[in-house]
């Protein structure tokens, strides 16, 4: 990111009587067309925002969190279940993938003298890019039908951990590049083992940056709904066993937008209000502290 | 190795869930209600909790009877605190499920074909449920009590008919001026026992429909908007002005949208109600298996699109708890249920229908051990 | 280790899974349209007419926004503004794709149908040829919406990508063009533009390829109905990710299911493929989509 000091604002347009009348005109007109294209991308922002804020919050109460969904049509309960699942189903997708992601960006930066390492990083590329259904489609096949042979929390965790490794191996390897190198040199100098200096003074150095790249990835994963949707199902009841069908915030958002119900519409909007706010408190938390640091 | 993920949870459940959602992680038992305590509280009838059987079951399936499902459900879980949890992710979705051994019982509303019988790993039971009528639901500003035949309705699907003021429409119906407007048909975009009964009237009833489109859960459809699940065609419906698809009749009842009346075989008009559904399985006689169909039935006053809906299971569970919570949540469904379908709009069971029904419940295995306790 | 590995197991099972509607089918999957359980033919047609539509119209509504923004941010906001701006903007990225369908099927189905459509179809809707486009009944849910959300949640990564391609390009092609009496525009669409102009089209790719995937917002804007291939935008739509999400729980018939991992065969190699080139594109221009991860 060393360019984006470099390239700064554009000296002003040059004298008046430099440029013709219709220079100035076109020069006006860009600046305005650019300028509302960034402001309108911003607002987008601000509008879906105040929808789901505007029309997600009367949802909100005691019984939205507590309760578990009631039958069809029938007005009140609550998405409780799935608020827990989703939180299961973070915490756990997070459990498997974040070690996993750390160790693979160590992999590639500290020990890319092997002829693994490109290969590594550019799988993680790879899987990074493939649609999250994709990834329901494996999961599907390879645990639900398969391994575990039915319906699971744990299959919809693992499903979300696919997804998140990439992003922390590609965040964290970025955070490892900017450990300077002396200090690498340093450890090594002292007689310390690779692998010693890897785990006590370039990890410790980076932590900040891991933090940053775990919030990445829960903020991604816990608004994942396609893949869920092939491995966790959904349960219309309080569940934490690992080996059984369990609810997710997304799976009760997509149940209820689909729905003709008022009620449940007003559930669909306070349930993404929960999810876009929990995910901006993580990313709000994460400015502040890297700001903090910065400091 | 099972026990190992069982603990995860449970520390999940304590240090994360349980702090902000004040330990609403686990389920609370209900207060047991068994007034006038059977001797055996595994029995039949389902009078209360019963340790032995399992706390918790997955299901999944067909969208058509789901409100009547999540009630029992609720209600069930009140009487005995077992938690049946049901996915209304379509017929197709339930007999995917009970042939891949992936939830622990299916629904659907059409019976299921001899190969995917033959395809699945050991013998099904179909064990009708309820039985409700599909009604062509409509949103047409201003518009009510609209009449439809057999051929206008298939004339619509097909897209033959595009607009609502079509002459065709209104020769049969007179009193009505229909705007004119482009006709948008919503059909399902899952796999949907709903679609395979309408497909499958349609099909008995006009000719072109069959040998162009036929029946099945997904058929290729002429034209239109897809919605997922009953509740999501009534959901597009209702949001979708100058719109008709087809429902289950509680979900058009909900929404206060309009049903045609239908004209049947006798050639009467005929309304969806609890009657005129009912009607449509007198006088039949379910196969032993109980696969059947109830469309276009020839008694006067039936409705024409009629669906018994089942439940599927294995009728060997090696899982001697489930398998009996499955045989007790059954029979408590085709028993106590019933008196909830009137209310939801659905037909309960005939009686003959319904002793078919326990002799079937009754089959139920674990281990080639009958699950019920002999009458 | 576990990573190649994950790839790998990926791509076999797939396959694997595939396998039979593979056979069956051939080539004919990807350019024959009848989808029929009933009958068991599969092809896959309209799905990919769908998805190609929906991704062309949300990479045209959205570059030249991206571009734009992106112009903006690292060419004439003023440094106080710039970082909001862009941290805005970036947030879009965090906004779960089902809120994203849930706006879109409460808030921007009904405007389109009532307002945009209609006038539209009163509009360019009467010019011959492309008139075509704008032309049937309106129903709402229908390619143009599936292709308007889709280019909403592309824009946070086209100006993500396009912003750090411009920010890589040297100052020195600013400051020569500037120095010849240049005004800011034309230094930046005489010299920036044209040496970033292999990043930017890197940047599209790479929202193609995210578009292409994207499953449950298109699933539920975009009308799910796959029968017809026609010239109307209006024209409900399917595309191949919804397909997947809403037949794959409930295929019970095993071709029907193979031909749905086919399906998922293709977005998994059109994935690979794109983002591979993508990432030589932008490779080319900046040292790599730093700090990208969206």
């Amino acid at each position: 990111m060393s360019t984006a000091a470099s390239a700064g604002v554009l000296p002003r347009v040059p004298a008046r009587h430099a440029v013709s009348a219709r220079r100035r005109a076109r020069e006006r007109t860009m600046e305005v067309l650019v300028g509302g294209a960034a402001i309108g991308a911003a607002t987008l922002l601000v509008i879906i925002l105040g929808y789901v804020i505007v029309r997600g919050a009367p949802a909100l109460n005691i019984a939205f969190f507590t309760e578990r969904p009631l039958p069809f049509g029938v007005e009140g309960g609550g998405v409780g279940p799935a608020v827990v699942g989703t939180l299961i189903l973070s915490v756990l997708a997070g459990v498997l993938a974040i070690p996993i992601g750390i160790a693979s960006a160590i992999f590639v930066t500290e020990f890319r003298s092997g002829r693994l390492a490109p290969a590594v990083r550019f799988a993680a590329e790879l899987i990074a890019g493939l649609p999250s259904i994709v990834i329901g489609v494996f999961v599907w096949a390879f645990l639900v039908r398969g391994v575990i042979g039915h319906y699971a929390a744990l299959a919809g965790a693992i499903a979300l951990a696919i997804i998140m490794i990439p992003i922390v191996a590609r965040t964290v390897e970025e955070v490892l590049r900017l450990v300077p190198q002396s200090l690498r040199e340093a450890g090594l100098a002292l007689g310390a083992p690779h692998w010693r200096v890897v785990l006590s003074i370039v990890v410790p150095t980076a932590r900040a940056g891991i933090a940053t790249a775990v919030v990445l990835a829960v903020a991604r994963a816990a608004g994942e709904t396609a893949p869920l949707l092939l491995t966790a199902l959904g349960n219309l009841f309080f569940s934490t066993d690992l080996l059984k069908p369990i609810s997710a915030l997304p799976i009760q958002i997509y149940q209820y937008a689909a729905s003709p119900y008022d009620d449940w519409h007003t559930k669909a909007w306070g349930s993404s209000l929960v999810l876009v706010g929990v995910i901006a408190l993580l990313s709000l938390a994460l400015r502040l502290a890297v700001r903090g640091r910065a400091r | 190795m099972r026990t190992f993920w069982r603990a995860i949870p449970a520390f999940l459940a304590v240090a994360v869930v349980a702090a902000a959602c004040g330990g609403s992680g686990t389920a609370q038992p209900s207060p047991t209600t068994a007034s006038g305590a059977a001797a055996n509280p595994c029995g039949i009838p389902v009078t209360g909790k019963c340790s032995s059987e399992a706390q918790s079951l997955s299901g999944a399936g067909a969208t058509f009877p789901a409100v009547i499902y999540t009630k029992w459900i609720d209600e069930y879980n009140k009487v005995t605190g077992v938690q049946v949890n049901y996915q209304a992710i379509g017929s197709g979705g339930g007999i995917k499920g009970i042939t891949d051994k992936t939830v622990d019982f299916g629904a659907t509303d059409n019976a299921m074909t001899d190969q995917q019988l033959t395809d699945a790993k050991s013998p099904i039971l179909h064990l009708p449920a309820v039985m409700g009528g599909i009604v062509a639901t409509y949103n047409v500003a201003g518009v009510t009590g609209i009449k439809l035949t057999a051929e206008t309705l298939s004339g619509i699907f097909l897209g033959d008919i595009k607009k609502w003021n079509d002459p065709k429409l209104a020769t049969d119906n007179p009193g009505i001026t229909f705007p004119a407007a482009d006709i948008v048909t919503v059909h399902r975009s899952d796999g949907s026992g709903t679609t395979a009964v309408f497909t499958d009237y349609l099909s008995k009833v006009n000719a072109t429909w069959k040998s162009k489109v036929g029946a099945g859960q997904t058929v290729e459809w002429p034209g239109g908007v897809g919605g997922k699940g009953n509740d999501g065609v009534a959901g597009a419906v209702k949001s979708t002005p100058n719109s008709i698809g087809y429902v289950e009749l509680i979900y058009a009842l909900q929404q206060k949208l309009g049903a045609a009346t239908l004209k049947n075989a006798a050639g009467k008009f005929v309304d969806a109600n609890l009657d005129s559904v009912g009607k449509a399985a007198v006088g039949v006689t379910l196969p032993d298996d109980l696969r059947a169909s109830l469309t276009n039935s020839s008694n006067a006053d039936a409705y024409p699109i009629v669906a018994m809906t089942y439940l599927l299971t294995y009728k060997d569970v090696a899982d001697k708890g489930k398998a009996l919570a499955m045989a007790r949540y059954f029979w408590w469904g085709t028993h106590e249920g019933q008196a909830f379908a009137k209310d939801l709009g659905y037909a309960p069971l005939p009686a003959d229908v319904l002793a078919k029904v326990e002799a079937k419940i009754r089959s139920m295995t674990s281990g080639g051990q009958a699950v019920l306790p002999a009458q | 280790m576990l990573v190649p590995l994950t790839l790998a197991g990926i791509t076999l099972l797939i396959l694997l899974d595939a396998l039979p509607s593979v056979r069956r089918f051939g080539l004919d999957f990807l350019v024959t349209s009848r989808w029929d359980p009933v009958h068991a033919v599969f092809g896959a047609g309209a799905y990919l007419f769908g998805t190609l539509v929906t991704t062309a119209i949300a990479i045209v509504l959205a570059t030249p926004i991206a571009v734009g923004a992106a112009i903006f941010l690292t060419e004439y906001a003023p440094r106080a503004i710039r970082g909001p701006l862009a941290f805005l903007i970036e947030l879009l990225a965090y906004i779960p794709s089902i809120v994203y369908g849930l706006w879109g099927l409460f808030v921007l189905v009904p405007l389109f149908r009532s307002e945009i459509d209609p006038f539209l179809q009163r509009t360019i809707g009467q010019v011959p040829v492309i008139g075509a486009l704008f032309g049937g009944s309106i129903v709402g849910t229908d390619l143009l919406m599936g292709g308007v959300i889709l280019a909403v949640m592309v824009l946070p990564l086209l100006v993500a990508v396009t912003r750090e391609v411009l920010l890589a390009v040297p100052p020195a092609q600013r400051e020569g063009m500037i120095g010849l009496g240049a005004t800011r525009w034309e230094a930046i669409s005489g010299a920036v533009l044209p040496y970033a102009r292999t990043g930017i089209i890197g940047a599209a790719v790479l929202a193609v390829a995210r578009a292409f995937g994207e499953t449950m917002a298109v699933t539920l804007v975009a009308g799910n109905s796959s029968t017809t291939i026609g010239p109307s935008l209006f024209t409900p739509g399917y595309t191949m990710a919804s397909a997947i999400a809403n037949q794959f729980t409930e295929a019970s018939d095993p071709l029907h299911f193979s031909a749905l991992v086919e399906i998922a065969l293709v977005l998994l190699v059109v994935a690979l493929v794109i983002n591979t080139a993508a990432r030589l594109l932008i490779r080319r221009v900046a040292s790599g989509p730093q700090g990208l991860v969206i």
